[in-house]
C-alpha cells in the first residue's frame, strides 16, 4: 500500500453557509457565503489559490454543468477549476481533489467548495429524476429512502434483531441528532424531538418514517488546504491535518452477485479498512474521538457504526441505546446535528462534516463544543444505494496525533 | 392430417373489483345499474395491458412445450397498446422466441378472438409448425356504463397445430354480417352501444344459430351431442336461449364467468374455451361460438392426449389467485377516468430511446441475463465482464434467461415517496436460486400480502413506464409472490 497522505496536508481555513430553505438565495449566493468565511479564516488573498475543485450532485436543479459556475461565482482568476460529481460523496470528492493537489506538490494552496440547491423542485425530498437511458429500462422505481430502508429488513433477518428494537434504536439516532442540531445556529432543523414522535411519524418507506429521514436543504461549505509548512509560514499553529482519505466504489457485487446479504455496506468496510491503515489507527473504538457519518436515514447511521468497526456486527442496537454515540457519550456521532438536521445539499455535505471536525478540534464549536477537544475525527459519506454506491471516508486530526 | 389444440393457457388479473362498489358510486345517476351490482369483475393492475396479459396466458400455455418449435404468434384484441407496432411481436419477444416467426394481430371486432383461432387452425392445417395464438382484452369503458360492470380483463392462449392434439378441430364456420350493435370509431376511446333487446333478438338469436347450424351440418355432429357450449356474451340467459333453440342440452351451456370475472371482450370466447378444456374428458365435444359483425363457430373433440398434458394454472388457477378490490376509485385512477392529482414527481419524463431499447431488447423484454462460460456465475444484466470478483473474465457471457426462474426476497420496502400509480411502490432485492439477482419492482402485492425476507417470487412481464407525452410504454419484468396462497381474500 502506498504511504498515503497522512499529515501532508493541513486545513488552512473553512467556511459553511447556513443550511436550510434558502428561498431567496441562488447557489452562487450560498457559495459566496461559505467562501467568504473560509477565505477570512485562512487569512489569505484570493490570488494565493492555485486551483479549485467544485462538488455538486444534481446540477440540473441549479447551476448546470462544469466548474465554470464556481469560477464565475467567486471570480477566480482563470485558475484550474474542476467540477466533481460522485453521488453524495461529491463534496468529499472536491476535498480529495484539493488535498491530493497539495499533497502532490502541484499546488501550494487549493480550494474545495460544495453546493446544492434542492429546494427548487416544488416538493419535499430529493428531486425525482432519470437514472440514465439504459438504467431506466430496468432499474426498480426506487427512491433514496426506499433503497436504504431495505437495510433494515435484511439486517433484521440476518441478525435476528426484532423490528421493534431496531425501530427504537433508529428513533434514538434521530432524537440524538435533533438534540445536537438544536444547539447549532447553522443547522436547518433545530427542534428537539422524542422517540415516540419518531416512532409514530407517517411512513415514508417501510420501516422508515418521516423522522428517520434527513432534511432536504440548500447549503454550501468550503475548505482551503495547504501544506503544514506553508500553513505555519502563514502564522498558523495547532494545525488540523488530513490523516487519510479513502474512497470505495461498488463494482456490481452487491447489485448482481449473491455474495452480499443486503445488511451492510461493502464499500464502507473497504474504505474504512484502508483509511484506518492510512491514518495508522489500529483500534478505532479507542482512537477515534468524533464521527460525522452519512445519516441520510437513521438506518444508514445504524448500519454504518458496524461497518466502520466501532460497534460489533449485530450489536449496534446496544451501543446506540447505551448512548455511546450521544453528544456526551464515548464517541459522539453527528455532534453538529448531522444530515438529519442540516439536510443534505449533496455537494456541500462532505465538506460540512469536515467543517464541524475542524471547529471541534479548535474548540470553536460554541454551545455544542465537546468538553474534551476531539483529537482524531472521521467523516463518512455514502452516495447512491446500498446495492451500488460510493463510500468516501476522511480522517482529520490534530497535527502529530 | 388432423389439426387441433396442443396446449391451452389462461390468465385473469388478480384484482376483482366488487360490482357493488361501482353501483354505490353511480346508482344515484342511474338506479338501473343496481341490477348489475352482483359479483365481481377482473381488473387489470395499472401495469397490465392486453400484451402483458397475453404473455402470461402464453407462459401458462407453453408450460413445458418447446418454445423453439413455435412457428407463428398471433394475438387478438380490440385493446392493443399499439396501433402501429405489432403487438404479437412484443408477445413473441417477451417469450424469448426466435425471430424466424410469423407474427400477426387480429383486431377490430369482438369476433377477433375466435377468428384468430380459426385462422391459426387453418394455417396449421397447411403443415406449419405449432402456432401460438393469444387473445387478451383490457377494455376501456365509460364510468357508469353497463359495460363497466359486465366487462372484465383477461387473456387466453392456445398452441395449435398437428400431432398430439388434446382437442381436434372437427370444423368451423363463419357468418359475416355487418350488424352494428356497437362500434368504436377512429380515435375514440369508448364504445357506442345500441339497444340490448334488438341485439338479442336480431343479433344473437338469429346470426349465431345460422353459424352453429351450418357448422353442425358440415361436421355431422348432432346438437344434443355437444358436451360444452361456450358462448361469451354477458347478457343473462342468451347462451341458454341459443342452446334451447339449437337443441343443445341445457347442461352443456358453459359458465360465462360473469359472476367472478366478467366478459373479457374479444378474448372471452377463448377464455371460456380454455376454461372448458380444464375439466374436459376424451370424447367431449366443445362448441365455441362468438358474436361480432357475424359469428364464428368452432367445434372441437377432446382426445386421449388431454390426460398427459402437464398441469397448468389455467383460467381457474388465476381465478383462484384473487384479491377482492373494494376501492372503485382505484379503478377510476388506473383507467384515467378521474383527473387525479399525481404530484410533481409524476412529471418525470419517461422517454425511451428506441435505439437504447433495441440494443437492450433481450435484457428488458425477454429478461435475458448472462452466464460466464468460465466460472458459471449467472448475472443480470449480461455484461462483457463477469461480476464474480474471483473471475472477472471478459467476453465469456452466454445468454441466460431469467424470466421463468424462481427467486427469493433478500430485502424489500414499501415506498410512499417515489411516484407510483398504485402507492406504496413495493420493490426489493431478489435473488435467483441458481445465481443472479436484481433490485426489482414488485407487482400484484395486495394489502394482505405479507412480504418476508426469503419469500419465493416469480417474474411477470409488465409495463415498466408509460410515456404519456409520446404514447409509448416500455415493458420489463417484475417480481410477484410465487405462491398464490400468500393472497388474502
Amino acid at each position: 500500500m502506498a504511504a498515503g497522505i497522512k499529515d501532508k496536508v493541513a486545513i488552512l481555513g473553512m467556511g459553511c453557509s447556513r443550511f436550510g430553505e434558502r428561498w431567496n438565495d441562488n447557489a452562487e449566493d450560498l457559495m459566496i457565503e461559505a467562501y467568504v468565511e473560509a477565505l477570512a479564516d485562512a487569512g489569505i488573498e484570493k490570488s494565493s489559490i492555485d486551483a479549485a475543485w467544485f462538488g455538486t450532485g444534481i446540477e440540473e436543479e441549479h447551476v448546470g454543468k462544469s466548474a465554470v459556475p464556481l469560477s464565475m461565482a467567486l471570480r477566480l482568476p482563470n485558475i484550474p477549476v474542476t467540477r466533481v460529481e460522485n453521488y453524495c460523496a461529491s463534496g468529499s470528492e472536491a476535498f480529495r481533489g484539493a488535498v491530493y493537489a497539495v499533497a502532490s506538490g502541484a499546488c501550494d494552496i487549493a480550494l474545495a467548495l460544495g453546493v446544492e440547491k434542492l429546494k427548487d423542485t416544488g416538493y419535499g425530498g430529493l428531486p425525482q429524476r432519470n437514472r440514465g437511458s439504459v438504467n431506466d429500462l430496468f432499474w426498480a422505481n426506487a427512491s433514496a429512502p426506499g433503497s436504504f430502508a431495505q437495510l433494515a429488513s435484511a439486517y433484521s433477518a440476518k441478525h435476528g434483531v426484532n423490528k421493534d428494537d431496531m425501530k427504537r434504536a433508529m428513533a434514538h439516532i434521530s432524537v440524538k441528532s435533533h438534540d445536537n442540531g438544536s444547539k447549532n445556529p447553522k443547522a436547518h432543523l433545530r427542534n428537539k424531538i422524542n422517540e415516540d414522535k419518531v416512532m409514530n411519524a407517517p411512513m415514508i418507506a417501510e420501516p422508515l418514517g418521516l423522522f428517520d429521514c434527513c432534511g432536504v436543504s440548500d447549503g454550501s461549505a468550503c475548505a482551503i488546504v495547504t501544506t503544514p509548512e506553508i500553513a505555519k509560514s502563514l502564522g498558523k499553529s495547532d494545525l488540523i491535518t488530513v490523516k487519510a482519505m479513502q474512497l470505495a466504489a461498488s463494482n456490481g457485487r452487491e447489485a448482481q452477485h449473491n455474495s452480499w446479504d443486503g445488511s451492510h455496506f461493502v464499500t464502507t468496510r473497504a474504505a474504512a479498512n484502508r483509511a484506518y491503515k492510512e491514518a495508522g489507527i489500529t483500534k478505532p473504538r479507542d482512537q477515534i474521538s468524533l464521527f460525522e457519518v452519512h445519516d441520510c436515514f437513521s438506518i444508514t447511521e445504524f448500519v454504518t457504526m458496524e461497518d466502520l468497526f466501532i460497534s460489533e456486527e449485530g450489536n449496534a442496537v446496544n451501543d446506540i441505546m447505551d448512548g455511546f454515540y450521544d453528544a456526551d457519550g464515548k464517541i459522539p456521532c453527528q455532534i453538529d446535528g448531522g444530515l438529519k438536521c442540516f439536510g443534505h445539499p449533496i455537494g456541500a455535505s462532505g465538506l460540512r462534516m469536515i467543517y464541524e471536525m475542524y471547529l471541534q478540534m479548535q474548540g470553536r464549536a460554541g454551545d455544542r463544543q465537546r468538553k474534551e477537544e476531539p483529537v482524531v475525527g472521521m467523516t463518512h459519506n455514502l452516495g447512491g444505494f446500498p446495492h451500488q454506491n460510493v463510500c468516501s471516508i476522511t480522517i482529520v486530526g490534530k497535527e502529530g496525533a | 392430417m388432423e389439426v387441433g389444440i396442443l396446449a391451452y393457457g389462461g390468465y385473469i388479473p388478480q384484482s376483482r373489483l366488487q360490482r357493488s362498489e361501482i353501483a354505490k358510486a353511480h346508482s344515484w345517476f342511474n338506479p338501473g345499474l343496481n341490477g348489475l351490482a352482483k359479483g365481481e369483475r377482473a381488473m387489470a393492475n395499472w401495469d397490465e395491458d392486453s400484451v402483458t396479459m397475453a404473455v402470461e396466458a402464453a407462459r401458462d400455455c407453453l408450460a413445458d412445450s418447446d418454445r423453439n418449435d413455435v412457428s407463428a404468434v398471433y394475438m387478438a384484441s380490440t385493446s392493443f397498446p399499439f396501433m402501429d407496432r405489432q403487438n404479437a411481436g412484443i408477445v413473441a419477444d417477451a417469450l424469448n422466441l426466435n425471430s424466424s416467426l410469423q407474427t400477426l394481430d387480429f383486431a377490430s371486432s369482438q369476433r377477433a378472438g375466435s377468428a384468430g383461432l380459426a385462422t391459426a387452425l387453418q394455417v396449421a392445417k397447411g403443415g406449419s409448425g405449432p402456432i401460438l395464438f393469444t387473445a387478451a382484452e383490457k377494455r376501456q369503458t365509460k364510468a357508469a356504463s353497463p359495460l363497466e360492470f359486465t366487462s372484465g380483463d383477461g387473456a387466453a392462449a392456445f398452441l395449435v397445430g398437428q400431432g398430439k392434439v388434446i382437442a381436434r378441430l372437427l370444423g368451423s364456420h363463419t357468418e359475416a354480417v355487418d350488424f352494428v350493435d356497437h362500434f368504436r370509431g377512429e380515435g375514440e376511446a369508448y364504445d357506442y352501444n345500441w339497444e340490448e333487446r334488438w341485439i338479442r333478438d336480431e343479433g344473437y338469436l338469429k346470426i349465431v344459430p345460422s353459424a352453429i347450424s351450418a357448422l353442425l351440418s358440415e361436421t355431422g355432429v348432432k346438437a344434443e351431442d355437444v358436451t360444452t357450449f361456450c358462448f361469451p356474451v354477458a347478457a343473462r340467459g342468451v347462451a341458454g336461449m341459443l342452446a334451447k333453440k339449437l337443441g343443445i342440452p341445457e347442461s352443456s351451456v358453459a359458465d360465462n364467468l360473469q359472476a367472478n370475472c366478467g366478459e373479457t371482450g374479444t378474448a372471452h370466447s377463448m377464455v371460456m374455451l380454455s376454461h372448458a378444456l380444464e375439466n374436459s374428458k376424451p370424447g367431449d365435444k366443445i362448441l365455441v361460438a362468438s358474436f361480432g359483425q357475424g359469428s364464428d363457430a368452432l367445434l372441437f373433440e377432446v382426445t386421449e392426449e388431454i390426460k398427459s398434458l402437464s398441469p397448468r394454472k389455467g383460467v381457474s388457477g388465476y381465478l383462484a389467485r384473487r384479491y377482492a378490490e373494494t376501492n372503485y376509485n382505484k379503478f377510476l385512477a388506473f383507467h384515467d377516468l378521474v383527473n387525479l392529482e399525481r404530484g410533481i414527481r409524476a412529471e418525470t419524463d419517461k422517454k425511451t430511446g428506441l435505439t437504447t431499447l433495441y440494443r437492450n431488447k433481450g435484457m428488458t423484454q425477454a429478461m435475458i441475463g448472462g452466464q460466464c462460460s468460465q466460472c458459471g456465475t449467472a448475472q443480470f444484466p449480461k455484461s462483457n465482464m463477469c461480476v464474480n470478483e474471483n473471475c472477472g473474465a471478459i467476453g465469456t457471457q452466454e445468454d441466460y434467461p431469467f424470466a421463468e426462474r424462481i427467486s427469493k426476497v433478500n430485502s424489500f420496502t414499501a415506498d410512499r415517496l417515489t411516484y407510483s400509480p398504485d402507492p406504496p411502490a413495493y420493490y426489493g432485492m431478489i435473488q435467483f436460486e441458481e445465481g443472479g439477482r436484481l433490485m426489482s419492482d414488485f407487482t400484484d402485492i395486495s394489502p394482505e400480502t405479507d412480504i418476508k425476507v426469503g419469500m419465493p417470487m416469480r417474474m411477470m412481464f409488465r409495463v415498466k413506464d408509460y410515456d404519456n407525452k409520446r404514447g409509448f410504454r416500455r415493458y420489463f419484468w417484475k417480481a410477484t409472490p410465487a405462491d398464490a396462497s400468500n393472497k388474502g381474500e
